[in-house]
């Protein structure tokens, strides 16, 4: 069956900002995708919010919608497109639960539009646990016993029946948001009432708990000739009742014979029949009992997922690709399997390698937040790691993680033995938590037997056989250096041991804190011995049929499929796993430096160990090189591919960190030098580059004692920002307006020594932050682009929103910022991007921050001018001046475009959502319009907040801000809206002529503001007050409305915007949405 | 404390490697297999008589053995060889380590090989005969070894696998032998079943027994060697041909017997069976490069066009080309490299393919073709008439 004729214009919904349980994977499937329809000669329009993936790069799509993910905002860009079909199964849940509301609309009637991959009885089916359990009973399949509840009598009643341990699922949300695990009717009344409340149909489901039983999951695709087939299987290392986003996995499944298998494998096939997913991917869910194999089904999504992306990246497989090519009427035996050429899609790949998935959590972040793995999804990122044993990937994936530790076990990172007692280990194996696995090791090393460990953690005993083959290992090689000691102890390694070592993942690292020695050293030993590394193709096959696209991983085995070529070749260093402040903004300019170079036919090779991103499609780079980002690994692929630079700008710190390692083992880097980079950080030769420069920074020094660090303080003057400045990314960084809080500060974040100092800078109040980009060749620069951001300086420049072009500042400020940009670009030599934070008080420019690499700004800009400024920033790395490239002079948009970004504190419970200077966003979203007001409105509504052009504002504001918050107050007044203040912001009103009702503060009882929020009398939530103990209005106010999903507002600057986004929106007869193609064209 | 060992192919290419069971020396034809679950099916298939085995998949051993999962009372492979054993299995059937369960047939294991690289030296210079050892470990000696070893082609294995009497199949084992000369209604006497069917071993996987079974079928199983004559004085309802191993034209006597039975009784055959088919057609067999054996060949029902994922094992193939009959209908078609996998006739009531339905290890895909033969038996048609 070919392609279906009828379908010439299709629309794809995005999944939006990147959230917890939604992140880059669904740029990834969206790109491949919309690629895969563009080949077929359709049209694609795509909506997406954004910014920072490449799906919404001007030329994928035909016309791109950078606007909310929102039915009504789906429902203008349907009518004003009016495409054939709208494929729902790319964007996620978002994009499904979207569209799902779209058609009840009954829009696609109205227009003829077509759903095609799931249709909204198909998602139902499979969302609804109701109806997933009468589908699952229809095909003699069993699932956990179970009740459908609405409210708090139902599922205790439910709970009477079942029984305790129980799990609580929410319908329609993402990544398990608000479900848990309950063991007592206490916390069932606390996980059931979170979670009928994030439920969007207000409804849980109260589950028999299979904890401890084995998970499995099956990637499937189906055509519409019901040919079905099995892209991957997945077994999860952590039992049932950790995430699977939060588990570690492994593919394929690892302890089910054939015959078990089997029984999945039909299962699973059934399912898709049953749900009636008629094109596409799914995935399904299994949990098995160890002790009898019974088998449930857990749940199915119809869609592709972030199983999807990781089985794609695991077996070469492109689901995305495929479930694009299949809903426009292909049938699997007529793709082409693009890795082998010669074979077809309609197969089950088969892999001769092991696959292992870590994720990567952020707890740090979030003080209050416990470090407990339960059923909802808490991690950030994952990194992916390939190797021939478990063992290798299991230590390869641990040091891809980027945590800090080498492998599994003797990097010296190890706690102190004496420190592990039993009831420690027991207490660390029994919870699940980030960092089991190394608890698992330790645990074993303590000598606990594997049965003890199985008892208290489920995880099967074959991952705890191996785990204990590395744990003995090491304890081998720590022998080897009690003998080394006599002689040296590299040469008691012999060549067995090492090449054991090395196929079992040791990295140099852990082999060098076993023995006692340099990484270097055991490196040169190794290369003596002749263990080299290999690299092996991912091919679908095992080798079956010859692979054609060079996708690798390396290993130590005895040959080598490496094919370096004699073309000129980069090397790209991607970012390795999604984390808080490094995410796909990095993964977005490493995948146009890589298109950069091959538009200029220069061989492109990424490496990356994130199988969530574009970076790490097949077909992204001309080689992909899928091996952590450590020192160790990147010389390995360097040695042999011998590139003739490697750009290490774009990847953010991940591969900043390799610059000056790799540097000196003679590592050619391209663009600005490892030396100027260092100029930039380190604060001595930074603050002589201004002083030569003549910009001023806010006053600063460092302190290595408490005492210092009060003389200093006191010097500049409260309030100051303190940080480690051993840290990056505002970790621990805060701001202090007292000695009280200061010492506080030095007591419990950090601990100052000559070793650590910490840096002090003045802390300059109520000032304008803002963000510049800019790209140089050395001889000119160019700014792309200046942004202002609409909180004050002290929040993190990635969690507050921003403006661009700048709404606030005079042309000559402007021109100031551009010539400090242009002076401190030449001074650097800056070859690539940069980007500068300023600050603006009293019409007086500080420069916070520079930072010669990209940012994570650089696609909004690109997005906001329509120039590609990372690919230009390549070319230039690779020689191609701005001149030559035609790059003259700065955009100057004519449409206002604001970045938001969007926070996941709701995953969080008992965690302040209070913004300050670290950062803890986790993605962000773009408005574009033609004015402020509405570009601002785009943004909130994007980033989920809901907007109300009707009903009651409430403001509370401090003291100093009661005179700037009149105008707001009056125009929401003038706006047709209520308002209701407390007692000091009442009377301030009221004398302004502002008229307000006067509700109490929590402190002055009930009824409070809080319970006002919670009964649905308020829209909108305007507090600037401060206060972090929990027991403070301020507190209890954010946590409600973060709770109640209710927009809130903590500066007078967003408050000002929100009203003016409120005025625009009442204004506007109707949402105006407009493709980025018609924006650029001008 | 584990044996080196080495493996050294026909061309001089070696790979040294540690043996995890057993040890000797032992000369076969090398081969891989691409699935990456049921390893005790793929050593107990006696379909890989003369053959020793390479996994593609590099961890083997992780769920043990057990007595269920077994396709013929013994261990057939003449070697077994992965890149990681591994000793501590973990399943709730588990009773016994592959290391144990190896050792107990006497079967060589070796670990330790970059099974990749044989693979792709497989696939690149085609199937070749190799000689691994514990006790030879010099590469010019092992080499010369397994240049002067028989190798597969013309030899006929069958007579090795076979059993030596015929025996009744009934509920999911061996249930007694018979003596095909005793009269017939004793000897369908026992056991459930509409249907009789009597099935020719040429090395039959235990699990085709189990699928007849379950299909409302009384199996008799009769030794490779047994005449038409002998088979039709049975007056089955249908006759299936079984899989085996090695070079199909080597085993003439089969074939002929074959043709004896055309048109008289319903005749489905899986594997070697349909070698012998396509034979008794007047068709020739060739050896594949380097075969097909794994769990995810697609495979096209040119009848309904729809793909199934198969289970395989074959190193020769029915050429479709050769077969003179006009009234001959290619029925499947290896997706892959567009191989024949299935025949049938619009006359005479027979089909068969490559592959194997019974599956095991393997997706259950192509199930439908033991009703298929169901179908068959009750109308008396072959499938492509209708």
């Amino acid at each position: 069956m070919p392609k279906r004729d009828d379908l010439k214009k299709i629309m794809i919904i995005g999944s939006g900002p990147i959230i917890i349980s939604q992140a880059c994977e669904f740029d990834y499937s969206g790109t491949q995708a919309i690629k895969a329809l563009k080949e077929e000669g359709i049209q694609v329009v795509l909506i997406n919010s954004n910014p920072a993936t490449i799906m919404t790069d001007p030329e994928m799509a035909d016309r791109t919608y950078v606007e909310p993910i929102t039915p009504e905002y789906v429902v203008e860009v349907l009518r004003a497109e009016r495409p054939d079909a709208i494929l729902p199964t790319l964007g996620g849940q978002t994009a499904l639960n979207t569209a799902l509301m779209v058609a009840r609309t009954g829009i696609l009637e109205e227009l003829g539009i077509e759903m095609i991959g799931a249709t909204p009885a198909v998602i139902e089916k499979a969302e609804s646990r109701e109806l997933f359990r009468a589908a699952m009973a229809n095909i003699g399949l069993k699932v956990p016993e179970s009740a459908i509840c609405h409210t708090i009598a139902e599922v205790l009643a439910a709970a009477r029946r079942i029984g305790y341990p129980l799990v609580v699922r929410p319908a329609f949300t993402l990544g398990g948001t608000g479900g848990g695990v309950a063991y007592n009717r206490e916390d069932l009344e606390a996980i059931a009432s979170a979670g009928l409340a994030a439920s969007l149909t207000n409804e849980v489901m109260i589950e028999q708990s299979v904890l401890g039983w084995k998970e499995f999951e099956l990637e499937v695709m189906r055509d519409r000739k019901d040919n079905v087939v099995i892209i991957c299987s997945i077994e999860n290392l952590d039992p049932m009742g950790v995430h699977t986003g939060d588990s570690i996995t492994v593919a394929p499944a690892q302890t089910l014979t054939d015959r078990e298998y089997q029984v999945m494998r039909d299962a699973a096939i059934a399912i898709m029949r049953e749900i009636g997913v008629e094109t596409g991917g799914s995935n399904v869910q299994f949990a098995i009992n160890p002790a009898d194999g019974e088998m449930v089904v857990v749940e199915m999504n119809p869609r592709v997922s972030r199983s999807s992306a990781l089985a794609s990246k695991a077996t070469g497989f492109p689901i995305a690709k495929m479930a694009a090519k299949l809903a426009i009427g292909y049938t699997l035996d007529e793709l082409p399997n693009d890795i082998t050429k010669e074979t077809m899609a309609s197969f089950e790949p088969t892999i001769d390698y092991c696959v292992v998935k870590v994720p990567r959590w952020a707890f740090e972040k979030f003080p209050g937040a416990q470090d407990v793995l339960t059923t909802s999804m808490k991690s950030v990122g994952e990194t992916m790691a390939i190797g021939r044993t478990f063992k290798e990937a299991l230590q390869k994936g641990l040091r891809g993680l980027e945590i800090g530790r080498a492998g599994l076990i003797g990097d010296g990172k190890d706690p102190d033995p004496a420190s592990l007692t039993p009831d420690l280990l027991r207490e660390k194996l029994r919870t699940p938590n980030s960092l089991r696995i190394f608890w698992v090791a330790q645990a074993m090393r303590a000598g606990m037997s594997d049965q003890e460990i199985f008892d208290l953690t489920w995880i099967d005993p074959w991952f705890l056989a191996n785990i204990r083959q590395l744990v003995d290992f090491q304890a081998e090689l720590s022998t080897c250096r009690a003998w080394g000691e006599l002689v040296d102890p590299l040469t008691s390694l012999d060549e067995g041991l090492l090449r054991r070592a090395k196929q079992w993942g040791f990295s140099d690292r852990q082999l060098a804190a076993a023995l006692g020695c340099d990484e270097l050293a055991v490196r040169r030993r190794r290369e003596k011995l002749g263990i080299r590394h290999t690299y092996k193709l991912v091919d679908t096959c095992a080798a079956e049929f010859e692979a054609y696209t060079p996708y690798f991983y390396g290993t130590y085995e005895t040959e080598d499929e490496c094919r370096a070529g004699e073309r000129r070749k980069v090397m790209i260093l991607g970012g390795g796993p999604n984390r808080i402040g490094q995410g796909i903004e990095f993964d977005y300019c490493c995948v146009h430096a890589s298109l950069a170079l091959r538009e200029l036919g220069i061989e492109s090779i990424m490496v990356n160990s994130n199988p969530e991103t574009v970076s790490t499609d097949y077909d992204t780079s001309d080689k992909l090189y899928f091996e952590p980002l450590t020192f160790e690994d990147v010389l390995n692929i360097i040695a042999s591919e011998k590139p003739e630079g490697i750009i290490v700008q774009f990847g953010g710190q991940t591969p900043l960190n390799l610059a000056v390692p790799l540097y000196k083992a003679g590592a050619p880097i391209l663009g600005t030098s490892p030396d100027a980079i260092d100029r930039a950080e380190d604060r001595d030769r930074f603050r002589d580059l201004l002083k030569k420069l003549g910009l001023r920074q806010p006053a600063n020094a460092t302190a290595t004692s408490v005492d210092q660090a009060v003389a200093i303080a006191e010097k500049i003057g409260y309030p100051v920002v303190v940080r480690p400045s051993y840290v990056l990314g505002g970790r621990a960084m805060e701001i202090v307006y007292d000695q009280a809080a200061l010492m506080h500060y030095m007591a419990t974040a950090v601990q100052a020594s000559p070793d650590h100092p910490i840096l002090i800078d003045k802390f300059l109040e109520d000032a304008i932050e803002v963000d510049v980009d800019a790209v140089a060749d050395g001889q000119s620069c160019v700014v792309a682009g200046i942004m202002e951001h609409i909180e004050q300086a002290g929040v993190h420049s990635g969690d507050s929103a921003c403006v661009l072009p700048p709404h606030t500042l005079t042309p000559d400020m402007i021109d100031e910022i551009r010539s400090a940009t242009h002076a401190l670009a030449f001074e650097l030599g800056v070859k690539g991007l940069m980007n500068i934070q300023f600050a603006v008080k009293d019409n007086l420019l500080y420069i916070l921050e520079v930072n010669p690499r990209a940012s994570r700004t650089a696609p909004f800009v690109s997005k906001a001018t329509g120039i590609p400024w990372a690919k230009v920033a390549t070319k230039v790395m690779v020689g191609h001046s701005l001149k030559d490239q035609g790059i003259l002079a700065e955009a100057r948009p004519g449409h206002i475009s604001v970045k938001e970004a969007v926070f996941p504190f709701v995953r969080f419970p008992g965690v302040d959502p209070v913004l300050g200077p670290e950062m803890r966003s986790t993605g962000e979203v773009m408005g574009i319009d033609s004015n402020l007001g509405l570009a601002f409105a785009k943004s909130q509504i994007a980033a989920g907040q809901v907007l109300p052009t009707s009903g009651t504002v409430f403001i509370s504001v401090k003291d100093q801000d009661k005179p700037a918050v009149a105008p707001v107050a009056r125009k929401f007044h003038r706006l047709g809206l209520d308002i209701v203040a407390t007692t000091g912001t009442h009377a301030a009103l009221t004398a302004q002529g502002i008229p307000s009702r006067l509700v109490q503060k929590v402190s002055q009882g009930r009824p409070h503001v809080v319970d006002a929020m919670k009964n649905g009398e308020v829209q909108l939530v305007i507090n600037t007050a401060e206060g972090k103990d929990p027991q403070s209005d301020a507190y209890q106010i954010r946590r409600a409305a973060l709770e109640r999903g209710l927009p809130y507002i903590t500066t007078i600057a967003a408050a000002k915007a929100t009203v003016d986004a409120v005025e625009a929106l009442l204004k506007s007869d109707h949402l105006s949405v407009t493709p980025l193609q018609d924006y650029y064209r001008g | 404390m584990t044996r080196r060992a080495l493996l050294a192919l026909e061309d001089g290419t070696t790979f040294p490697c540690f043996a995890f069971a057993g040890d000797g020396e032992v000369a076969a034809e090398v081969c891989f297999n691409t699935a990456m679950t049921g390893y005790q099916e793929v050593l107990t298939d006696p379909s890989y008589k003369g053959q020793m085995v390479v996994m593609t998949y590099p961890l083997i051993g992780n769920y043990g053995t057990n007595p269920e999962d077994v396709e013929s009372a013994a261990v057939q492979v003449s070697a077994f060889l992965v890149k990681e054993y591994q000793p501590l299995p973990s399943n709730f059937r588990s009773t016994q380590s592959l290391k144990e369960y190896l050792e107990a047939a006497g079967v060589l294991g070796v670990e330790g090989l970059d099974t990749r690289a044989l693979t792709r030296h497989l696939r690149i210079k085609g199937a070749m005969k190799g000689v691994l050892s514990t006790r030879d470990l010099d590469p010019a000696s092992l080499t010369a070894k397994a240049q002067r070893s028989p190798g597969l082609v013309g030899v006929d294995l069958v007579k090795e696998v076979t059993c030596q009497a015929a025996y009744r199949w009934i509920g999911g084992r061996i249930d007694r032998q018979v003596d095909l000369a005793g009269d017939p209604e004793a000897i369908w006497a026992g056991g459930q079943g509409r249907w009789r069917v009597v099935a020719l071993d040429c090395g039959i996987k235990y699990n085709i027994l189990r699928r007849l079974e379950a299909r409302d079928m009384k199996v008799l199983v009769v030794p490779a060697f047994t005449t038409a004559a002998a088979i039709a004085r049975l007056n089955p309802d249908g006759v299936f041909l079984s899989n085996g191993p090695g070079d199909p034209a080597a085993v003439t006597y089969v074939v002929e017997t074959v043709r004896d039975l055309l048109g008289v009784k319903p005749i489905f055959g899986i594997c070697l069976g349909h070698q012998m088919l396509g034979q008794a057609l007047g068709g020739k067999t060739f050896k594949l490069k380097f075969g097909h054996r794994g769990a995810n060949q697609p495979v096209m029902d040119l009848i309904t066009t729809k793909v199934e994922i198969t289970s395989q094992n074959h190193g020769f193939c029915v050429d479709a080309a050769t077969i003179p009959d006009p009234d001959v209908v290619m029925t499947h078609l290896n997706l892959n490299d567009r191989t024949l996998e299935g025949l049938s006739h619009k006359k005479i009531p027979l089909f068969c393919v490559q592959y194997h339905p019974e599956a095991s290890p393997g997706p259950h895909d192509a199930d439908y073709l033991f009703d298929r033969f169901v179908k068959m038996m009750t109308t008396g048609q072959p499938p492509a008439a209708a």
